[in-house]
């Protein structure tokens, strides 16, 4: 199973406890390896099965919204 | 910025309206005026915690804050619900500065990306951004600008300015094939430069992507906070329920004044259930920490290599390249039978000058005289070299050699290596060649100790004597000499297996052969990472220029950092227990809560802050 890792910055996320929510609630999403989002970095490391990589980072930036409404994952 | 402004003003005249008694006493008068700063204010927090419960964020800070301040209304205790509404919104809007001083802080320190590089292309200087730039090509740069890539000078000559990596302020001067670092400023003239990497893997890049991956690892404390927050405002809004319903039911169901009493003190429970002082600031501590760190050239890989660092007690130095230059340099000349110092040199450089011995190379690059020519040169292998020079017969090699022509009985010196020279079949004398110390280890070691690390170990292939008067020369505890490459290891493990495991252990060296030592202790230092990829992989925290002295203050800068992230978890969690134990019986109300909330956020953000002057 070939896996990506991308680093994505982000916007707005206020505190480590959400970080921490949102690493979560993405880690249980199927395909993902590994997930790290840094509040002082405003960072999302995601690594995810390459094949669904897009996908998986929709979804991943929907259950970001979903902690914290007004953060965003900056998609380059 | 405004709605606050404007809140604090409609408060303030609401309250002095009310306090002269002009408001009509009825409770809808009162309430209606009080709502309009309440709403001002509130508004923003109450959309959003609406909003959150739709997306199933139960405990969520926003909802938390609307029950408190709306159950505050329902009780009639107006003025509060507005105040505890604006002191939230103060402290959020703090929080926000503050977080964003420390951000832009980190990146300020690390000011080293290059923005352009000017390329030669078609016999025109371009400005194209670094990363399009390719291996071989020809870049200039100007005196003030930033070098963009790493490379060699092909012409030109320059001071650079090396601060922003290694935290080192003085000058380093270079010219025509020497190697220069991109992230350097050039100080003084222009100069050309061919590219020996790619953007990507230059030490810039390097450097950046270690320091923007290091908030990745986190440190037990962020995750002790984190776990905590996670059942510390569920446990506190239980505790609300439970105290606004079950002392009511038990003390007097039917009175009213009883009901509203306990509301209240449930509502200041709920006002105090949000972990933000600890969620923000500790890991703002760290982050500020490895910031800091950076900008004096000390780069660490992550927050809980600052937890090790803070704990260590033990450092374990490889001797070679770390405490010493790693290069041989003349300590003595000592000659007898009636020559002279200067002659004895003379012959020995003068036959050496075509060797590549360490020892040889390092009595030709000392030696500033004249050289006599010789002939009929031989090597002998193991032995040294014997040839005619100025129609003498000139040996110069090792006590074998000596032995060899028949002279016996020469003194050994015991803390250097030592050539000998003899002129046809006479002694001439020594000199003595020993690795150089480092100018700053010595005092580097006894900083170490005054930062707290109680003993200091030097591991070395070296013959014993040698290093035993380098380990007395710097001060170092202890010391295993004469090992084999893989003793060094055997070594290490045995320091780890002697000590407790919360006594950690440190291993400093400059990256080249000891990758496993390094990887092996609790923390790995490798010194003198600038241009080493094998130290930056390794390590887990690299030293960008080779100062000893840089050690204590990482050890220094770690504790420093541990001590304000154990402050403010300690006065947090005092202080919100204080509240909660003094609101349950009622003595403080919900101006000493949110105080007990925000307040003292602000005071641990601000705390945190502090390390950034350090």
């Amino acid at each position: 199973m070939a896996t990506v890792r991308k680093i994505f910055e982000m916007d707005g996320v206020d505190c480590a406890h959400c970080a921490a929510k949102m690493e979560e609630s993405i880690r249980t999403l199927d395909g993902v390896t590994y997930v790290n989002i840094s509040f002082m970095a405003q960072r999302m490391t995601l690594e995810a099965e390459e094949s669904k990589f897009d996908s998986i980072l929709k979804k991943a930036v929907k259950l970001c919204r979903k902690v914290d409404p007004d953060c965003s994952v900056i998609i380059k | 910025m405004i709605d606050i402004a404007l809140s604090v003003a409609l408060f303030a005249a609401v309250t002095a309206i009310d306090g002269f008694g002009v408001l009509p006493s009825k409770w809808f008068w009162r309430l209606g005026a009080y709502l309009v700063p309440y709403l001002v204010i509130g508004w923003r927090v109450l959309f959003r915690a609406a909003r959150n419960i739709v997306n199933g964020q139960i405990f969520d800070e926003n909802f938390l804050m609307c029950i408190a301040t709306v159950g505050a209304l329902v009780i009639g205790e107006y003025p509060e619900a507005v105040f505890v509404m604006l002191f939230y919104r103060v402290g959020e809007l703090f929080e926000q500065i503050a977080v964003g001083k420390s951000r832009r802080s980190v990146a300020a320190l690390m000011e080293i990306r290059p923005d352009t590089a000017t390329v030669l292309r078609g016999g025109e200087w371009v400005t194209v951004s670094p990363d399009e730039v390719a291996i071989g090509e020809i870049i200039s740069v100007k005196a003030g600008e930033k070098i963009p890539l790493d490379g060699e000078i092909i012409e030109g000559a320059s001071a650079l300015n090396t601060v922003a990596l290694t935290g080192e302020s003085l000058p380093r001067e270079v010219s025509v094939g020497d190697k220069v670092t991109g992230g350097c400023v050039n100080m003084s003239g222009l100069i050309k430069i061919r590219v020996s990497c790619e953007f990507g893997e230059s030490t810039v890049s390097k450097i950046l992507r270690l320091v923007e991956s290091a908030t990745d690892s986190k440190s037990k404390s962020e995750n002790f906070i984190t776990k905590f927050a996670k059942y510390y405002t569920p446990a506190v809004v239980i505790c609300a329920a439970v105290l606004a319903v079950l002392p009511p039911l038990i003390l007097d169901p039917s009175s009213a004044e009883v009901w509203r009493d306990w509301v209240y003190r449930a509502m200041s429970f709920l006002v105090i259930s949000c972990p933000c002082a600890l969620v923000i600031s500790v890991p703002m501590t760290f982050f500020g920490g490895i910031g800091r760190a950076s900008a004096d050239g000390i780069l660490i890989k992550g927050s809980e290599y600052i937890e090790t660092l803070a704990n260590c007690s033990t450092v374990v130095f490889d001797k070679t390249g770390t405490l010493t230059e790693g290069r041989f340099a003349i300590d003595g000349v000592h000659a007898e039978n009636g020559f002279s110092e200067k002659e004895i040199l003379q012959f020995a450089a003068s036959v050496e000058v075509g060797s590549t011995h360490p020892i040889a190379r390092a009595v030709c690059s000392d030696f500033d005289g004249e050289l006599i020519p010789v002939s009929h040169l031989e090597e002998l292998a193991g032995r040294g070299i014997r040839a005619v020079c100025d129609g003498k017969a000139v040996c110069v090699g090792n006590a074998r050699l000596m032995a060899d022509i028949g002279i016996s009985g020469i003194e050994k010196t015991a803390r250097a290596s030592a050539v000998y020279v003899a002129v046809d079949g006479v002694f001439g004398g020594r000199i003595e060649v020993s690795d150089v110390i480092k100018s700053d280890a010595a005092d580097g070691i006894l900083k170490l100790k005054h930062a707290g690390i109680r003993r200091t170990v030097m591991l070395t292939g070296d013959r014993r004597e040698i290093a035993q008067s380098v380990a007395d020369s710097l001060g170092i505890d202890q010391l295993s000499a004469e090992l084999l490459p893989d003793g060094k290891m055997l070594a290490l493990e045995g320091l780890m297996d002697g000590k407790s495991t919360n006594d950690k252990l440190a291993f400093v060296g400059d990256g080249i052969n000891d990758a496993p030592a390094l990887a092996r202790a609790d923390v790995g230092i490798a010194m003198g990472g600038i241009g080493s990829d094998a130290a930056i992989e390794a390590a887990d925290v690299v030293i960008m220029d080779d100062k000893v002295a840089k050690l204590s203050r990482a050890v220094e800068l770690s504790r420093r950092t541990i001590r304000i992230v154990r402050e403010n978890i300690a006065v947090v969690l005092f202080v919100k227990a204080a509240a909660l134990v003094l609101g349950a019986f009622g003595i403080t109300g919900m101006w000493f809560a949110v105080f007990a909330d925000v307040g003292i956020s602000v005071l641990a953000i601000l705390n945190s802050l502090k390390i950034f002057r350090m």
